[in-house]
C-alpha cells in the first residue's frame, strides 16, 4: 500500500473539515432547501415516533396506559412510581439484569476488542506461517449468519456443561470478526513501520512494542469497535435465550421479554405493562448516551467498514 | 533470525484470537453437520441416518414455507430500505437540509435500539388494542389491522426498515464524504449541475458500499427471528406459525421438538444458502465494478 492511499484511507477518522470554497460558494454552502427538508423530516419523524411514544407512555400508570391515546400523557405522572416499580418487581430482579448485562458487556467488549486489536495488528504488520488462511476464514466467517451458529454454539456447549451459566453468553461474544477486520484496516494505516523498526533496533520486545507504541496509536480504532460490541452485547437477544434458563443469569433484553409475556399469557397475570414500558425506556438509556457522546467514532467505524472493497 | 523471532512473534498476537475462534466458531460448525447425520427416532433413539435430514428438508413444506417467506420479504424489504438509505444520505450530503445534524442522529438512533425494545414499541404503536392504529380505527370507523397473516410481514418490514436505515445511511453518507469536493468543482466549472453530479459522481462513488450493505441487509434478513418471535407473545392471531422463518423453525426443532440434528441440517443449509447468496452478490458487485 502506498504512503498517498494510506493518508487517503485514515482521512475519515479525522474530524471532517469542508474546503470552504469561495468561488463555488453554491458548493460549499448552498440555499437551504425547505421541501427536501419536509420531506427528510418525514423519514425523521418516522424514525422517532416510536422512542416518543415510548417516553410518554413510560410516565403512565397501567390504568392511565389502558385508557388514554397513545401518544398522549396520562392523568398521573407515574414515571417514578414506574421506575421504583421496575426495580421492586419480583425481588428487585432488574437491579440483577442489569447488573448481569453490565458484566456481559464489559468482559465480552474489552476482551473482544483487545483480541482483535492484537490480532488486527499481527495481521498488518507481521508475517506469519498461514496468514492467508487465517485471513480468508475470519472475513468469510463474517458473512455466517450468527443464528445459524448459535444452535451449533449451544450444542456444543450443552456437550461442555456450560450452558445456563455466564460462560455461554461471555465466550462467543469474546470473538468479534468484524472489530478484527476493523482493527487490520486501521494498524495498517495508522502504525508507521519506521517506528516499529526503530523500536526494534532500541531493543524491545515485539510484546512492549504492542502496548507502548501501537496499541496507543489504534486508539481511535479502538473506541470504535469497543462501542459496536457494546451495542451488540447489550442488545443480543437469540444468544442468551437460548443459553440460559435461570432467570438470575438473563440479561435486560431477556427479561423485558419474561416481563412482557408475564402480561400477555391468557389474561391470568396481572398486567405489567407499565412495568414493560418502564424497563425498555430505562435499557435503552445508557445505550442512546453511549451513542449521543461518541457519535465520531460510529461515523469513522463505518467508514472504515464501507472501504472493505 | 530476527525475522523467524518476529513471525513467532505474529503467531502469538493471533493466538488468543484463533483459539477462542476455533471454540466459537469451527468446532460448533463441525459439530452441527456431525449431529445432523443423525435422528431421534421414538424407537431406537439416537441413529446415524446418513444424510436422511438433508433429504426429509428438501420435502418438508413447513421449511419451504419459511424459506420461500423470507426470501420475499427479503426481495421487497432490501431495496426499499437500501434507496431509502440513499436518498438520505445524498439529501444530507446536499447540504441543503435545515438540521442536518440532528436528522442524522435521529435516522440512526433506532440503530443502538434492542431489538426487543423495537418490537414492543411497534407492537404497542400498531396494535389495534392500545396502539395509534386502534385509535385510528375508532377515529375513523375503519378496522385496518396490522397483525393479521396478511399484514404481519408488512408491520415487521416496518421495524426492520426503521431498525437499519440509518445504519446503511451513514454507510452511504461516509462513502459520499471520502469523494474529494475538488471533483464536484471541477464538474461546476464544467458545467454540471447538481442532478448531474449526482449521477455521475455521487452515485457511481456509492457502488462500492451498495455491494457491502446489500451482502449485510441480505444476511440479517434472511436470519429474521427476534421480531416474530417477540411478536408472537405480544399480540395474538398474527399468523406467525412455529415454522416462520427458518430460523424459528430451526430453534422449535431444536429446543422444543429436540430434532436436534434435524434442526442442526436445517442451519447448515440456511448458511450455506447465505454465504452463497453473499458470494454472488459479491461477484457481481465487484465485476461491475470492473467494467466499468
Amino acid at each position: 500500500m502506498s504512503s498517498t492511499s494510506s493518508r487517503a484511507r485514515v482521512a475519515p477518522l479525522r474530524t471532517p473539515r469542508r474546503p470552504s470554497g469561495k468561488k463555488l460558494h453554491f458548493l460549499s454552502s448552498p440555499k437551504k432547501s425547505p421541501v427536501l427538508t419536509l420531506v427528510t423530516a418525514l423519514f425523521v419523524l418516522y424514525c422517532l415516533l416510536p422512542l416518543i411514544w415510548l417516553v410518554i407512555n413510560s410516565t403512565k400508570s397501567q390504568a392511565d396506559f389502558v385508557s388514554s391515546f397513545g401518544l398522549a400523557f396520562g392523568d398521573h405522572f407515574a414515571l417514578w412510581d414506574n421506575i421504583v416499580a421496575v426495580f421492586s418487581f419480583q425481588g428487585g430482579i432488574f437491579s440483577r439484569w442489569l447488573l448481569n448485562t453490565v458484566i456481559y458487556v464489559v468482559l465480552g467488549a474489552g476482551v473482544s476488542t483487545f483480541l482483535a486489536a492484537l490480532g488486527g495488528y499481527a495481521l498488518a504488520k507481521h508475517d506469519f506461517v498461514g496468514k492467508r488462511v487465517f485471513l480468508l476464514t475470519v472475513l468469510g466467517s463474517i458473512s455466517v449468519p450468527g443464528i445459524a451458529l448459535a444452535i451449533p454454539q449451544f450444542l456444543l456447549f450443552a456437550q461442555l456443561g456450560i450452558t445456563n451459566t455466564p460462560w455461554a453468553v461471555l465466550i462467543p461474544s469474546f470473538i468479534n470478526p468484524f472489530g478484527l477486520f476493523l482493527m487490520w484496516v486501521f494498524s495498517a494505516q495508522a502504525v508507521p513501520d519506521g517506528l516499529l523498526e526503530a523500536a526494534r533496533i532500541d531493543g524491545a520486545g515485539e510484546f512492549r512494542i504492542f502496548f507502548t507504541i501501537a496499541f496507543p496509536l489504534l486508539a481511535p480504532a479502538t473506541v470504535t469497535v469497543l462501542l459496536f460490541s457494546f451495542v451488540s452485547i447489550w442488545n443480543n437477544y437469540f444468544l442468551p435465550l437460548i443459553m440460559l434458563k435461570d432467570p438470575n443469569w438473563y440479561p435486560l433484553t431477556i427479561g423485558i421479554n419474561q416481563w412482557n409475556m408475564l402480561g400477555s399469557t391468557a389474561g391470568n397475570g396481572a398486567l405489567i405493562q407499565n412495568l414493560v414500558i418502564t424497563s425498555s425506556l430505562l435499557t435503552i438509556i445508557p445505550l442512546v448516551i453511549a451513542f449521543l457522546s461518541l457519535q465520531r467514532y460510529w461515523q469513522s467505524g463505518l467508514a472504515l467498514g464501507a472501504i472493505k472493497d | 533470525m530476527n525475522l523467524s523471532k518476529r513471525r513467532t512473534a505474529g503467531l502469538a498476537f493471533i493466538a488468543p484470537f484463533s483459539v477462542l475462534f476455533v471454540l466459537v466458531f469451527i468446532i460448533p460448525i463441525a459439530y452441527s453437520a456431525y449431529l445432523s447425520l443423525f435422528q431421534n427416532r421414538l424407537i431406537g433413539g439416537n441413529s446415524f441416518v446418513w444424510f436422511d435430514n438433508y433429504a426429509k428438508l428438501f420435502r418438508d413444506p413447513q421449511f419451504w414455507d419459511g424459506a420461500i417467506r423470507v426470501v420475499s420479504f427479503t426481495a421487497v424489504q432490501v431495496p426499499i430500505m437500501l434507496l431509502s438509505a440513499i436518498a438520505l444520505a445524498l439529501a444530507i450530503d446536499s447540504l441543503r437540509l435545515y438540521g442536518t445534524r440532528f436528522i442524522r442522529i435521529a435516522v440512526f438512533l433506532p440503530y443502538a435500539i434492542p431489538a426487543i425494545v423495537a418490537t414492543l414499541m411497534w407492537g404497542f404503536l400498531l396494535g389495534i388494542r392500545y396502539g395509534l392504529i386502534g385509535s385510528l380505527n375508532n377515529a375513523l370507523g375503519t378496522s385496518f389491522n396490522p397483525f393479521t397473516p396478511e399484514t404481519t410481514m408488512i408491520s415487521i418490514g416496518v421495524m426492520v426498515t426503521w431498525a437499519f436505515t440509518g445504519y446503511n445511511m451513514l454507510i452511504f453518507y461516509a462513502a459520499l464524504r471520502a469523494v474529494p469536493r475538488e471533483l464536484y468543482e471541477a464538474a461546476a466549472i464544467d458545467g454540471a449541475n447538481e442532478w448531474t453530479i449526482v449521477r455521475s459522481i455521487k452515485l457511481p462513488a456509492l457502488r462500492g458500499s451498495l455491494v457491502v450493505t446489500i451482502i449485510f441487509s441480505i444476511i440479517g434478513t434472511l436470519q429474521l427471528f427476534n421480531e416474530p418471535k417477540i411478536l408472537t407473545s405480544l399480540v395474538s392471531n398474527s399468523g406467525i406459525t412455529s415454522y416462520y422463518t427458518p430460523n424459528i423453525y430451526a430453534y422449535n426443532l431444536a429446543f422444543t421438538g429436540s430434532q436436534q440434528g434435524y434442526a442442526a441440517a436445517l442451519a447448515l443449509v440456511m448458511a450455506v444458502f447465505t454465504i452463497a447468496i453473499a458470494y454472488i452478490v459479491q461477484i457481481k458487485g465487484m465485476k461491475n465494478v470492473f467494467d466499468k
